[in-house]
């Protein structure tokens, strides 16, 4: 165990700080990094600052050695400003933006960390995003039925897909008021969403004043006077927070303006009302929840989902043309009791046919953006063919050399696509000896819990003596109570043996998403998840496999054997592990066949195929993106249900989680929000799972 | 065990207990007793399950006997087993063996919970021979006519090992449970716990938002038992957010970050 971080609390000198420095971050491979400067101003620092910044080198350097040659250089200076526990989110700001945006952002903001430290004024009160995300994620969609996406941005807005909040908030003393901030940000700008501040031409229409910028920080002003009686309507407490935070009182101006807007049945025509009336009074000061109310930016994106929603209705309507001609497609519009989703008959050639939940999803999305369905959008996409372009003569191919073919479900045409993926088992890359050892010491208390708890499930075959009711009579216990009843004493009835059965007969398969999408800190969780759960499985005696999967496109998809059901778990395991890394994309659908068929194999009275994955099957420019990847996934986890396997998943998805119950059926799946808890959580699942 | 074997006949309910039937669930149930037919109840915790049971026992006038299923309940405690006493040992029927000797209605609850070797005894008595194999005494019981064998199920749970088999559920006429819709419930509420309208109302906003997070975290949204005991707190003078945060928030989850969320949810209520 070379590179973790000194347990002891002796003061390291320079020399010893640079070779551990060399080593965490391969100074020696990578021309330019130089740790010798960093190690001496580091020597003078006592063993505990250089124990914190070597312990985060070395968690950082498993992401990126560069992120954790910046940390080390500018980790001191963020220490004059910060205490640790700032400085320590500082670093995780800069590798949630490596995540997310890649690595340059992260560089930007590991190369000022004053800029970190001076953002708030009481950095000690302050509250970060990613500290409640999880906290107000799960609000919101208690709140709202839906998964609202929350993204880090300032100034806080909306684009009525994505919530927009600051990264970090500490404009008020106590944390419980920045918090609270936090959460009337982002109710208020659901509420925009939610209840019709954007509708179609407010973009326009503003445009349209001589001072486009006052007309809509006036409307903004005014719809909130009614978003938040429409809140009081229906959330009490809520607009109580909410009222708390507002600033000045509105002039005496606005008083009538309040009054009509307040009243229930307002609308947003009535705001873009009296924002013309008031236009000529001076703008108030806006209130700290308002954030910015930004109609371009809804309309950019209600114009980007409409392209999308355009190409995806076309493309679907080329599936659907009854013959081989290209047909004309119209559509009648039922008047359904409500008035807010209109039900619609769709035509082709004068003949009404049959519309599937996608179809009817993008015909309500449309209708809800435009008011109407345009004739253009009713045109199916050119050629009206199967093949997606690129792939011309797609049925003939065989097979390759050395694969496995498996079919593919095409939800359009209600059949199986023969043969069309091809499968191949890659041998796996070995990582770092060192990875397991490093990752358990670590974790080293929970290892030794999880090991625990798994240990007590363990049912093994064994005679259970002075039972209630048996097999057989204990002779022991009924001469015993044989004798206290002679002397008088009150005599037990547990006086039967029963022989207790070997209750687990489990073999489980874990199937692993090596995406590219998985980069970063998933990727680190996966591989912990992995080690975690291998050490409490050997505990338990279940049988075991790992598999990791990627690929890219229907000809090479790969499957990486980590460890077969055969195989012990030991240091060859261990680094293959170690070498999980991020490939391509995620066709999950031939994946799931062919670990279906080596479940299949082995004889176990229960057999889990448990997917780790953090997000839906997708793979690079193909029609598996979407409802197409979702329905086949589907499939094959249907076909996998008929060969007796209980398929569960277990996804760090954060966002789309609506196909998830259709995937794998209401109660199969767990969506883990906090990537960082996934090695616990993992462990955790498992054993609910299986008792 | 002792506890169930009470004498099948003080068993009898003879005030009408509270239930708002959602569908067509009584008459079901009916039909299927007339026609000697099991049942099985699905649904979450605390949608009324039991509740129901309680109440067909009190319309078709049969002793209702209730087992709660463990993992340790075995064929025996349900059939009866030998108990030594002074001198000899004594056969004592089990609660399956009474109701089906005096014709009652026999309720497993949680069925899957109990051993496998329970279906044994249960398959044959579901089936249309209706007898219960006493393997012990070497006799086998022929079901009266009033006997009525019930189970319940919840198909919620993320567990493996704890499904019904096919061949067992293929035996009952299955009655799905739900939560009820929301003026039902807000109406069940206020029956339950005397609240006003308002407040029983605000209730039922707060186990939607609760029932929106089942699949995130929370195993199950609050059930309309919940319900009731935070309106019974809220009646005896608790302020209604700390009834809430008790009966409710606590109740549902362990988790220092979803508490933390459904205490915000409720906030935003009262």
């Amino acid at each position: 165990m070379n590179s973790s971080p000194p347990s002891s609390d002796v003061q390291l000198s320079a020399a010893e700080l640079e070779e551990q420095l060399d080593e965490l971050l391969e100074a020696a491979f990578t021309p330019g990094r130089r740790t010798n400067a960093i190690a001496k101003k580091l020597a003078a620092h006592p063993a505990e600052v250089q124990r914190f910044v070597l312990h985060w080198c070395a968690v950082t350097a498993q992401t990126h050695s560069q992120v954790a040659y910046l940390f080390a250089r500018h980790v001191l200076e963020a220490l004059e400003t910060m205490d640790r526990p700032d400085v320590q989110k500082w670093l995780l700001h800069a590798m949630d933006l490596y995540d997310r945006q890649g690595l340059y952002p992260a560089i930007a903001v590991l190369k000022a960390p004053k800029d970190f430290a001076g953002a708030g004024v009481d950095h000690a009160q302050g509250v970060y995003l990613e500290e409640i995300t999880g906290v107000l994620e799960l609000f919101l969609r208690g709140l709202s039925g839906r998964a609202m996406k929350l993204e880090p941005a300032d100034p806080p807005h909306t684009d009525t897909s994505t919530l927009f909040l600051p990264s970090r908030l500490g404009r008020f003393p106590a944390k419980d008021d920045n918090f609270r901030l936090y959460k009337a940000l982002a109710v208020h700008q659901w509420a925009q969403t939610h209840f019709g501040t954007f509708f179609p031409d407010l973009a326009a229409e503003l445009r349209a004043y001589p001072d486009p910028d006052k007309a809509r920080k006036l409307y903004h002003l005014l719809e909130t006077l009614r978003l938040d009686a429409v809140l009081a309507r229906h959330y009490p407490g809520l607009a109580r927070e909410i009222l708390s935070l507002r600033g000045e009182a509105l002039p005496a101006e606005f008083q009538d303006a309040a009054a009509e807007l307040e009243a229930p049945g307002a609308g947003p025509k009535q705001s873009l009302e009296w924002m013309e009336n008031l236009l000529a009074q001076p703008l108030p000061p806006p209130w700290p929840y308002m954030g910015e109310l930004l109609p371009e930016r809804a309309e950019a994106e209600r114009q980007q989902r409409l392209r999308r929603d355009k190409a995806a209705l076309q493309a679907a309507l080329a599936h659907m043309q009854p013959g081989a001609k290209p047909a004309s497609f119209s559509l009648r519009r039922e008047n359904s009791a409500n008035e807010v989703a209109a039900d619609f008959v769709l035509l082709a050639d004068g003949r009404p046919v049959v519309l599937d939940d996608e179809v009817k999803g993008l015909l309500h999305s449309i209708d809800l953006d435009l008011g109407d369905i345009p004739p253009d959008y009713l045109t199916p996409a050119g050629g009206g063919g199967y093949a997606p372009a690129g792939n011309p003569k797609e049925k003939e191919m065989a097979p390759p050399e050395g694969g496995y073919a498996y079919n593919e479900w095409d939800h359009q045409r209600r059949h199986y696509r023969k043969n069309w993926c091809t499968l191949r088992e890659l041998p796996s890359g070995l990582g770092d000896a060192g990875y397991a050892a490093e990752v358990l010491g670590r974790y080293g208390g929970q290892v030794g819990q999880i090991r625990r708890v798994f240990e007590a499930l363990r049912g093994e075959e064994k005679l259970l003596r002075a039972q209630k009711n048996g097999d057989d009579v204990d002779l022991d216990a009924a001469i015993a109570a044989r004798t206290d009843l002679r002397c008088g004493r009150e005599m037990t009835d547990r006086v039967f043996t029963r022989q207790e059965r070997l209750e687990r007969n489990i073999a489980v398969l874990f199937m692993v998403d090596m995406s590219g999408s998985t980069r970063g800190w998933i990727n680190d969780a996966e591989r912990e998840s992995l080690l975690l759960m291998c050490e409490g499985l050997e505990k338990l005696g279940d049988r075991y496999a790992i598999y990791g999967f990627s690929g890219m496109t229907r000809i090479r998809c790969e499957i990486f054997p980590i460890k077969t059901f055969a195989e012990p778990y030991g240091p060859e395991v261990q680094r293959r592990i170690a070498g999980i890394e991020p490939k391509d994309y995620t066709r999950m659908g031939a994946a799931i066949r062919h670990l279906t068929a080596k479940l299949k194999e082995v004889d176990a009275r229960t057999r889990l195929l448990v997917t780790l994955s953090d997000g839906k099957p997708d793979d690079f420019n193909d029609p598996y993106r979407g409802v197409y990847g979702i329905e086949d996934t589907r499939m094959a986890l249907i076909e996998a249900k008929r060969a007796g396997i209980h398929p569960f998943c277990i996804t760090i998805d954060q966002e789309a989680r609506d196909y998830l119950p259709h995937m794998y059926g209401a109660v199969n799946y767990t969506i883990v929000s906090e990537v960082r808890q996934l090695p616990i959580k993992v462990a955790n699942i498992y054993r609910k799972l299986t008792t | 065990m002792e506890g169930h074997a009470l004498p099948p006949e003080e068993h009898f309910i003879t005030v009408e207990p509270y239930y708002e039937p959602t569908g067509d669930e009584i008459a079901v149930f009916e039909a299927a007793y007339r026609n000697r037919l099991p049942v099985l109840l699905k649904g979450p915790t605390g949608c009324g399950k039991t509740r129901f049971m309680e109440h067909m026992a009190w319309r078709l006038k049969r002793p209702l006997i209730t087992v709660s299923c463990h993992d340790d309940l075995t064929a025996s405690d349900l059939v009866g087993r030998y108990l030594i006493t002074a001198d000899q040992t004594v056969w004592v029927d089990g609660p399956l063996a009474r109701a089906v000797r005096a014709g009652g209605i026999c309720y497993l609850d949680e069925v899957v919970e109990a051993r496998k070797d329970t279906t044994v005894v249960i398959h044959p008595l579901a089936d249309d021979r209706r007898m219960l194999p006493m393997e012990k005494l070497g006799l086998e019981l022929e079901a009266s006519p009033e006997f009525m064998l019930a189970i319940s199920y919840n198909p919620g749970y993320q567990s493996v090992l704890k499904e019904l088999k096919q061949s067992t559920r293929q035996r009952f006429v299955a009655l799905e449970f739900d939560y009820p819709a929301a003026p039902l419930e807000q109406k069940i509420v206020v029956k339950e716990t005397g609240l006003d309208e308002a407040r029983a109302a605000q209730l039922v906003k707060l186990a939607a938002m609760t029932r929106n997070l089942k699949g995130s975290g929370l195993d199950e949204g609050a059930s309309t038992r919940l319900l009731v005991h935070a309106g019974k707190l809220m009646m005896d003078g608790i302020p209604p957010a700390a009834a809430c945060r008790g009966a409710i928030a606590r109740a549902l989850t362990d988790e220092p970050e979803m508490l933390a969320a459904v205490d915000e949810l409720i906030a935003t209520i009262f």
